[in-house]
């Protein structure tokens, strides 16, 4: 879907991003991971055609230089800052950029009931009267508008607390389902763990390398603590089940804490499913290991 | 010697490029663009103050004009348009300029520019719907003024010199594009609106004020003789409206001493094209180096 060659970006004698080749192939949903400064958002709007970069961008084999409109009609894109006009009615927005985008005006409501906004409730509002979270919805429903094949997000949940960040996550994944490219950037290893089959590390606008996030979890020595709630009788056993498999679990009142790789929190559980200690509940909390790095 | 086969490559050449730019255009864009930017000028404060100002003394000097000539107003129309002159060259430059040099800033400045130019849209379409659709408030703006006035005038007896009325609201409509293209100009090259607006009113002031100092100052101090005069007044747009709309009123520049005598015997006839041509190349001008520098810029 999106073909990235050598693509530099200069501002000045500062290299924005320096060299970057990349890929993102249809259906796929990739991550872009960085520091802030790493050139992330960068990427993204040179893809998007909105800067003067030198190197090669394709989407869908269409170069996006000589093939500007064609390409954008491929593209939905929710961007970090959601700047709208603010004066305008949430429903007036979205048939000003229906008929930008040339999709059909019954797609207005299709797309707002799909990112859950009522036209009726939400639709009279003007966009300075809504939420950070309504806003991040409304710019979901105009990226989908026209039904796009890749969406391309900036700094995915930057705008949400952490119930709309939840909601916000769970509509993408939705999107990924249906076989909607995702290209987007976060510094949250949440999302990207969340979303992304594949993460694109930069760094200083290079490329470092290209991992799978729980690789990433793993090279940034992400922990988790699994915490397993057990009937009281059951806990000694449950620690010597656990010890025998190679994990480090101890009693914590009512609880076990294990402590888990990022990409292993389910083994457990399964280990004491299979040794028919039955499990009432579990949690997690995650922690970088000290000396952890890319 | 150009043959045809040397002709048949550069005119295919110049087909493809125009067929590449027209590509570029989508009249539902372009109207798209005009109607939501025209929308915004009914809601623009400053847009309505400078519409109601300019009607009122429209209104006003069209009153004044007629109380000078009795009850049967003749020549009401020509007194009217002589008195309008001043009146346009102070408004109409000033409410052409703020409006265009906020259009483009204003968006960049927001930050919805960015996402605009993220839509299947050209900057060209972006571009040119939004002077379209300004370019239709202010003419709708200005005509009211006039309107007004010509209608004062009608029902008050003022008959002669209806052309020259005409002439002066034509030349107008072609002032306030042309200095609608110079705030477009300034739109491009600033990134925040509230510098935009600054720019715009120091060229405002510019062609207002220093340039009729700086034609006189330059006339004294280096000697100018009648042609470098007239040439050089044809490079103030504001300069060349004036004399436009006098030699409609009077049929000749001699009121201007001896660079208007100078003008009506080297062009006679030929002076009101002169003028037209002038005002139209402050249109396509400015608003063509608006579009390249917007094309280079993009939203940063």
């Amino acid at each position: 879907m999106i073909t990235i060659k050598a693509l530099t970006k200069k501002y000045g004698s500062f290299h924005a991003v320096d060299n970057l080749s990349c890929s993102v192939g249809n259906g796929e949903a990739v991550a872009l991971w960085g520091s802030n400064g790493a050139g992330k958002t960068t990427v993204l709007r040179c893809v998007l055609g909105l800067l003067r970069y030198s190197g090669i961008i394709e989407i869908a084999g269409l170069d996006i230089r000589a093939s500007e409109k064609a390409t954008r009609e491929k593209v939905g894109y929710v961007p970090q800052e959601l700047a709208f006009h603010d004066d305008l009615r949430l429903l007036e927005t979205m048939h000003f950029f229906s008929r930008l985008r040339r999709a059909a005006s019954t797609r207005v409501a299709t797309v707002l009931d799909e990112v859950g906004l009522s036209p009726t409730v939400h639709g009279r509002k003007r966009i300075r009267e809504l939420s950070g979270g309504m806003k991040q919805r409304m710019a979901l429903a105009l990226a989908l508008l026209s039904d796009p094949p890749l969406l391309i997000l900036d700094e995915l949940t930057s705008n949400l607390d952490t119930k709309a960040q939840c909601g916000f996550m769970e509509l993408l994944r939705r999107q990924k389902l249906r076989g909607r490219t995702l290209f987007f950037t976060s510094h949250r290893l949440d999302e990207i763990e969340a979303v992304a089959d594949r993460v694109i590390v930069l760094g200083a606008g290079r490329r470092q390398f290209e991992c799978t996030p729980y690789e990433l979890a793993r090279r940034l020595g992400l922990q988790c603590t699994l915490h397993v709630f057990l009937p009281p009788e059951q806990l000694d056993d449950a620690v010597g089940e656990l010890a025998r498999c190679g994990f480090d679990a101890t009693r914590n009142g009512v609880s076990l804490s294990v402590q888990v790789a990022a990409n292993e929190k389910a083994v457990p559980i399964r280990v004491l499913s299979e040794a028919s200690i039955r499990v009432r509940d579990f949690d997690f909390t995650s922690s970088f290991e000290a000396g952890g790095r890319i | 010697m150009t043959t045809l086969s040397s002709c048949v490559p550069a005119a295919v050449t110049s087909h493809c490029r125009l067929a590449r730019f027209t590509s570029k255009l989508s009249v539902g864009t372009l109207f798209l663009f005009a109607r939501k930017e025209m929308r915004d000028s009914l809601r623009n404060r400053w847009f309505i103050l400078y519409t109601i100002a300019f009607s009122i003394l429209a209104l006003a000097l069209a009153f004044l004009s007629l109380a000078g000539v009795g009850m049967d107003g003749f020549a009401g129309f020509g007194r009217t348009a002589a008195s309008l002159i001043n009146l346009v060259i102070l408004i109409i430059p000033l409410m052409a300029l703020t409006a265009g040099a906020t259009s483009l800033a204003a968006e960049r400045e927001r930050g919805t520019l960015s996402y605009l130019l993220a839509q299947p849209i050209s900057k060209l379409e972006l571009l040119l719907g939004k002077y379209i659709g300004l370019a239709v408030a202010l003419t709708a703006s200005i005509s009211l003024g006039f309107g007004l006035s010509a209608a004062i005038m009608a029902v008050r007896g003022g008959s002669a010199d209806v052309n020259s009325f005409l002439w002066l609201v034509a030349i107008s409509l072609v002032l306030a594009l042309g200095m609608l293209s110079v705030g477009f100009l300034i739109s491009s090259l600033t990134r925040k609106a509230s510098v935009s607006l600054g720019v715009a009113i120091f060229t405002w002031l510019g062609l207002v004020f220093l340039g009729d100092l700086g034609l006189m100052g330059s006339a004294l101090m280096m000697k100018l003789q009648v042609t470098e005069l007239f040439h050089l007044s044809l490079l103030n747009p504001l300069q060349v409206f004036k004399m436009a709309a006098l030699a409609s009123i009077s049929a000749s520049l001699d009121v201007l001493g001896p660079a208007g005598i100078y003008a009506t015997q080297t062009y006679g006839s030929a002076l009101h094209a002169l003028f037209a041509a002038v005002l139209i190349g402050w249109i396509i001008l400015p608003l063509t180096l608006a579009f390249g520098v917007f094309s280079w810029r993009g939203a940063s």
